[in-house]
């Protein structure tokens, strides 16, 4: 009845303080995820050694998939901590589940990462549709039902940051503006109001950092939790940023 | 220097909303949200949008009609003008999300796609696949994002909300709010504060709701004297997961696809429900309701399930309440209909639903009630003057409430897919509202004020986060929440009996105590999200009291509101002169009800606890009638309640047949 299992935490208290891994002792509930061993942790902040200690700092939010906050590294995996249930954690690691923070991002504290930079990224690729204004000018341009089937899992990105934690390319050594961004180009460049920002968009993606940062490991795709088709985006912005620069060599 | 500014708190679809206005009017904002604001909840509505569109327009529907429904559904409980203008602005605002490249489902010619919710006969609702709340979201985050580029927008994303800043004579100059990561606690001055901070679902343990969504803000104001409205009125939707850190939403399409609701007759029967005969198996709603079977009403179908659960105790497990909904049965063509929703079950529960069937259970889901706020009437149009600094006003001058934090639009109970429109039609008003305000305000009122008021709020605030965190009492916070959450979905839910509230709030009394003896297990001043929590806790007790207190107040049933103990009782009778007589009788006793209670409850903050009183409801548009749908004996109440209203009420319009009784998703 009362059947344990062991999470182990890569705890770090501050941002520029080391880490060490912390155990503790949970008491599986049926259906039981990771967002819930957070929450137990958390009423009873003890570990396996018996040490009180403070509970795991994480984010979460909607628990439901959808917000992209409770982004964290779980036996080795990126994922969102809600959707990560304990029984197929365990099928997988009879011996426990390992809990770290996402490796890409400055830790804030514990597992609470710092993922503005994902955020800036959207400011400097335009990543909206610049219209008039607010007020009531009718309908927005009709499109096809083809035309939304493409748009619309793009447009389901949560700026979750798995995509950029599994890309080799994406680090802070290194300025590529990852998959996300990249995906959201495209998005924007096919609405046809959005597309007025077209070659904006693609002058950030040809210059440093840009898609050519890519190194095609498809890591990307495999590890979004809304299955973007990320590396699809990244070919046609391949694609896209070539015919942009030959148009800018021939004066348009 | 004396430049105005305004803050905003909360970035869900009411709070971007009012940015996005206000930043293209050129007024300078601060906006300020515990979470990156586009992870706020407003991302967990499915889904769709209502409004009128060309399409039933066609079929006869008009924006009278979708206020008809609206107030109907809400059991008339809402002012009127401020519905009829949200209904007024619906196709405008679909018209400037779409524009804004909310990527909506198409038709084949490539329109907006529309389905039916409920509460209405109409195709209103227009939705991008099943994440409807997301992707609206996401468009207005975009053009936050936008104005912030162009630097009419800072953002103060992971600052909480700690309190308002008063001055002397009650005025509204800032806030002060805290850095999650640094817990540097700071004040802004601000001109005008809009809260825009959503519901308070996590005072009933665990919701539909998201984590933030403690009604910690809303607490705060309210304490601040900010008036607290209908706060009893609580939103259950019957379908949702029970999962062991939040309920998620199941949608009623896997019952209109035919799935069966049922109990084991045996109590905790732990067989596989496979195995379990059919003659050993309670289908309750189709044996208590032959007619609909499992397709009652919402609300029905809500007290039905906690009835069987907690009267009956045939709970399928005893620690987690939860009935059976089995499509298990159901041949292949209707199962690949439900694949979304099945595979969220999957997600989440780890078992397919197509051979096993999914324990669900009611899960508190909405909150109707809210903060007061204030609406200037058009005496032309019946709706609101737009502009009027009296729109989205609450009682305390300079603070404005948006959103599931106002108690505005939904009255007694909310229709499906009406809580996306109001919330980005309250944000939209709000923006001129704002302008004006800060208009008729003698220039840099806020930054000027002395700053001892701002550095003693601060102070106060200093103060209070270090008793917290120095306390050394024996209550854990996260297990106070969780007695809390237990006696409050137990008592204040589904089905209300006065005894039952007079012991919640006893219990609510002696949680209050309790908090007091609150010890934290994180003591340090970086990132404490056990300190965050904890405060949110307090404010979560002193609503729990607001909700309540309301509740054990309000003898009638309205809406969400049930009390068996007030119910009128059907007419029954064989005899139609005697039906005749008993639907008359029901008729004086509802409308002696409705010049009791048709009334807006109003919470005030005193040391004591509440101080509650009434104000009139508007209803000069849509005379109030019975709300009849799923009740027995609904023919003749309808036909009396004509007859007698009809002659003195002449304008009173053909009622609308209504669908479905409740909103939700």
């Amino acid at each position: 009845m009362s059947k344990t299992f062991k999470v182990r935490v890569l705890r770090q208290p501050e941002p520029h303080s080391g880490s060490h891994w912390e155990t503790f002792n949970v008491h599986h509930e049926d259906g039981m995820n990771m967002t819930t061993v957070m929450q137990r942790i958390a009423a009873h902040p003890v570990t396996v050694e018996n040490q009180p200690t403070t509970p795991v700092a994480y984010d979460c939010c909607c628990l439901e998939e959808v917000c992209g906050a409770c982004t964290m590294v779980i036996n080795g995996c990126v994922r969102q901590a809600c959707s990560a249930l304990v029984d197929e954690l365990l099928k997988d690691s009879p011996t426990g589940v390992e809990v770290s923070p996402m490796t890409k991002f400055p830790v804030v504290r514990d597992l609470v990462v710092d993922r503005k930079r994902m955020f800036e990224s959207l400011k400097r690729v335009k990543a909206w549709v610049a219209v008039d204004g607010y007020h009531d000018l009718g309908p927005g341009p009709r499109l096809t039902p083809a035309e939304q089937d493409e748009a619309y899992p793009l447009s389901r990105c949560m700026t979750c940051g798995c995509c950029v934690e599994a890309c080799p390319q994406f680090s802070d050594r290194s300025t590529f503006i990852g998959p996300a961004a990249v995906s959201q180009v495209i998005f924007f460049n096919a609405h046809p109001t959005g597309r007025v920002d077209r070659d904006a968009r693609l002058e950030i993606l040809s210059g440093v950092g840009g898609i050519v940062d890519c190194g095609n490991s498809q890591n990307c795709v495999k590890v979004c939790p809304k299955d973007i088709p990320l590396t699809t985006s990244i070919a046609k912005a391949g694609r896209d940023t070539t015919l942009y620069k030959l148009r800018k060599w021939f004066g348009r | 220097m004396a430049k105005q500014h305004v803050v905003v708190v909360g970035g869900g679809l009411a709070g971007l909303a009012a940015v996005m206005k206000l930043a293209e009017a050129g007024v300078h904002v601060h906006l300020v949200s515990m979470v990156p604001v586009k992870r706020s909840h407003s991302v967990c509505a499915q889904g769709g949008i209502n409004s009128v569109n060309p399409l039933t327009r066609q079929e006869g529907d008009s924006e009278h009609l979708h206020l008809d429904d609206s107030v109907y559904g809400g059991d008339f409980l809402q002012h009127q003008p401020p519905v009829k203008e949200m209904c007024d602005w619906g196709p405008k605002i679909v018209d400037l999300l779409d524009r804004l490249g909310v990527p909506f489902n198409r038709t084949p010619e490539g329109f907006r796609d529309q389905r039916r919710f409920g509460g209405t006969l109409f195709k209103r609702t227009a939705f991008a696949g099943a994440t409807t709340g997301q992707q609206l979201l996401y468009a207005l985050d975009e053009q936050v994002r936008r104005w912030e580029a162009d630097g009419l927008v800072d953002k103060y994303e992971y600052w909480e909300f700690l309190g308002l800043i008063l001055d002397k004579n009650g005025h509204c100059r800032g806030i002060v709010m805290q850095d999650m990561f640094s817990m540097e606690i700071r004040s802004l001055a601000a001109d005008a504060v809009v809260l825009a901070t959503g519901g308070c679902g996590l005072i009933f343990g665990r919701s539909t709701m998201s984590m933030i969504c403690t009604g910690g803000a809303a607490g705060r104001a309210y304490k601040a004297g900010v008036i607290y409205a209908n706060g009893e009125f609580v939103q259950v939707h019957p379908t949702a997961i029970p999962g062991t850190d939040k309920l998620r939403l199941m949608s009623e399409s896997a019952r209109g696809e035919g799935g069966r609701v049922w109990v084991p007759r045996k109590p905790q029967d732990s067989r596989d429900p496979k195995s379990i005969p059919a003659a050993e198996r309670y289908y309750f709603l189709e044996e208590r309701y032959p007619k609909y079977g499992n397709l009652v009403p919402r609300d029905i179908a809500t007290r039905e399930i906690f009835d069987v659960c907690v009267t009956q105790g045939l709970s399928v497990e005893k620690e987690r309440m939860s009935v059976y909904l089995d499509v298990t049965e159901l041949p292949p063509g209707a199962l690949k209909k439900l694949d979304g929703i099945l595979e969220i079950y999957e997600k989440f529960q780890g078992a397919d639903p197509r051979t096993n069937a999914m324990k669900i259970f009611p899960a508190v889901h909405y909150t109707m009630g809210g903060l007061w706020v204030d609406y200037e009437k058009d005496a032309r149009t019946g709706g609101l003057v737009i502009g009027s600094p009296r729109n989205q006003h609450s009682n305390v001058p300079g603070v404005f409430v948006l959103g599931e934090a106002d108690y505005q639009y939904h009255g007694a109970n909310r229709l499906g897919a009406n809580s996306l429109l109001s919330c980005i039609f309250a944000g939209l008003i709000v923006g001129p509202t704002i302008e004006n305000w800060l208009k008729s305000l003698p220039k840099g009122k806020a930054s000027e004020q002395s700053a001892a008021l701002f550095d003693g709020a601060v102070a106060e605030h200093k103060r209070q986060m270090e008793g917290l965190i120095h306390g050394d009492g024996n209550e854990n916070p996260y297990l106070l929440h969780q007695e809390l959450g237990d006696w409050m979905t137990r008592c204040v839910t589904v089905v209300r009996h006065n005894k039952d509230l007079k012991a919640c709030l006893s219990k609510i009394d002696e949680f209050a105590h309790r908090y007091e003896r609150v010890s934290l297990s994180d003591k340090g001043h970086w990132t404490n999200q056990n300190l965050s929590f904890t405060r949110a806790l307090g404010d979560m007790i002193l609503l729990a009291r607001v909700i309540t207190e309301g509740a054990l107040l309000r003898d009638e049933c309205r809406g969400a509101h049930f009390k068996p103990d007030f119910d009128i009782p059907s007419p029954t009778s064989d005899e139609p002169s005697e039906l005749r007589r008993q639907a008359e009788a029901w008729c004086r006793t509802f409308k002696q009800r409705n010049d009791r209670w048709l009334k807006t409850t109003i919470a005030k903050y005193t040391a004591d606890g509440p101080k509650f009183s009434y104000e009139d409801v508007d209803t000069s548009l849509i005379s109030p009638r019975p709300r009849t749908y799923g009740l027995k004996g609904a023919e003749i109440i309808e036909k009396t309640w004509k007859e007698q209203s009809s002659p003195a009420g002449g304008a009173r319009r053909e009622p609308t047949p209504i669908a479905a009784a409740a909103g939700g998703h």
